[in-house]
């Protein structure tokens, strides 16, 4: 229990996806000028990454790892996250058409999202067991979600300010996101004895 | 002759005006991971360039045989692919390298360069000007990426390529090379690179917002559509 309390805190705070590991990166710049946008794909996010960590591990101990295919992870893995995203959509459009309208349009861009494969990646380097694995991958989701609500909120005070010309759009928001990196770089000492 | 000249401003295009990293801000997420040693940089560049042209050339060769409903999924394993053969390479050559990219060298197949290349590229064009498109977005990547590395590898441990370069100048700013200053250097390259082009070409408009923002969920778009 506490081992899985230090992945969740861990991956939450200590080595936050998208601030510390760069995982991500793309729609935590891409789709965090609005807080209402920024709820609905961390919604979509951690769903996936949940769903995706119990397959991918599935599918990785008992198929790759007993006939020595480890070689094929990148391969098999990026297909199965690809087809779980779409059989998700197809699912939630069918059986729970509410939560699809919420979560519908975040949904096509999670296959590209590296955090996705990146903690599928992981799990296999740490060697997670299959409840780690699951709990790692939600952590993953709700550490992405944090800092994507937190910055979305800096980025609608940074739209009233006063911008030099060469530094509007993309660098005042890496710069911006610096600082934010920053203020979590404060975690790093709170390691779990 | 009208051939050879083509095929030179293919490769021109990706070094500099449509510089992935920089101008089309695609691949976001290596530029900023690996680039704490200028030559992290410059063997993330290697690896991508490789897969970038060989995924090129594929696609370029198979693009009349794929149907255009089931291309997308066609075009990532052949991404796919071609990553594993360069984690391959680099485990069995360059062990080191290979332990300092780790997880980010399997990242390449969801690197949107690639896939935005094979989607706008690679399935319009022969296998000739594909390679070319590929070598000059790969060395456009790989340049970039190792001036940021060299920036912050400057800045922050005061070497380049590991050899001491400021000497007793200045104190390193350790901050450059941890994850802030990823997005510190790159903030202020991009802006000095606008600032470059601005001056050049004033009446620029097509880089506000361009790159991750339109870019990643297009190509991730794209895919969707491919499946659906």
């Amino acid at each position: 229990m506490k081992e899985l309390l230090a992945i969740l805190i861990g991956a939450v705070l200590v080595e936050n996806f998208v601030l510390s590991k760069f995982l991500g990166i793309c729609p935590f710049l891409g789709v965090s000028k609005k807080t209402s946008t920024a709820v609905g794909m961390s919604g979509a996010v951690i769903f996936v990454l949940v769903l995706s960590q119990a397959v991918t591990w599935l599918v990785n101990h008992y198929l790759l790892v007993p006939y020595e295919l480890e070689y094929l992870q990148t391969i098999v893995f990026i297909l199965v996250i690809a087809t779980l995203v779409q059989l998700v959509e197809t699912f939630l459009k069918k059986m729970i058409p509410a939560l699809y309208k919420a979560l519908g349009v975040y949904l096509p861009l999670i296959t590209t999202n590296c955090a996705v494969l990146g903690s599928a990646l992981l799990f296999v380097e740490r060697n997670y067991s299959f409840i780690q694995a699951v709990v790692f991958g939600f952590a993953a989701g709700l550490g992405f979600t944090l800092a994507l609500i937190l910055f979305s909120g800096v980025r609608e005070r940074l739209e009233t300010c006063d911008i030099p010309e060469a530094f509007k759009g993309m660098p005042i928001t890496l710069i911006a996101a610096s600082l934010v990196s920053i203020s979590f770089m404060g975690f790093a000492s709170l390691i779990l004895p | 002759m009208e051939e050879k000249k083509n095929l030179h401003s293919v490769f021109s295009n990706g070094l500099i005006k449509e510089n992935p990293t920089f101008r089309l801000l695609l691949g976001m997420c290596p530029s900023l991971a690996v680039t704490t040693m200028a030559r992290n940089g410059l063997g993330m560049g290697a690896a991508a360039t490789f897969v970038l042209v060989g995924s090129n050339l594929v696609i370029s060769l198979i693009r009349k045989i794929v149907p255009g409903k089931v291309r997308i999924p066609v075009f990532i394993t052949v991404i796919a692919g071609f990553t594993t053969i360069v984690q391959m390479l680099l485990a069995g050559f360059l062990p080191e390298i290979n332990k300092q990219l780790g997880i980010y060298i399997p990242l390449i197949v969801v690197n949107c360069i690639i896939l935005a290349r094979a989607e706008m590229f690679a399935q319009k064009n022969g296998p000739l000007a594909s390679v070319m498109d590929g070598l000059g977005m790969g060395a456009g990547f790989t340049l970039a990426i190792t001036l940021i590395g060299s920036v912050r590898e400057i800045l922050g441990a005061g070497t380049w390529m590991g050899i001491p370069v400021t000497a007793k100048l200045f104190d390193p700013a350790v901050l450059f090379i941890l994850p802030p200053g990823g997005f510190l250097a790159m903030g202020f390259l991009i802006a000095a690179f606008n600032k470059l082009a601005d001056r050049k070409n004033p009446k620029d408009e097509t880089r506000e917002e361009a790159g991750c923002a339109a870019g990643c969920p297009g190509c991730s778009k794209a895919m969707h559509g491919g499946e659906a």
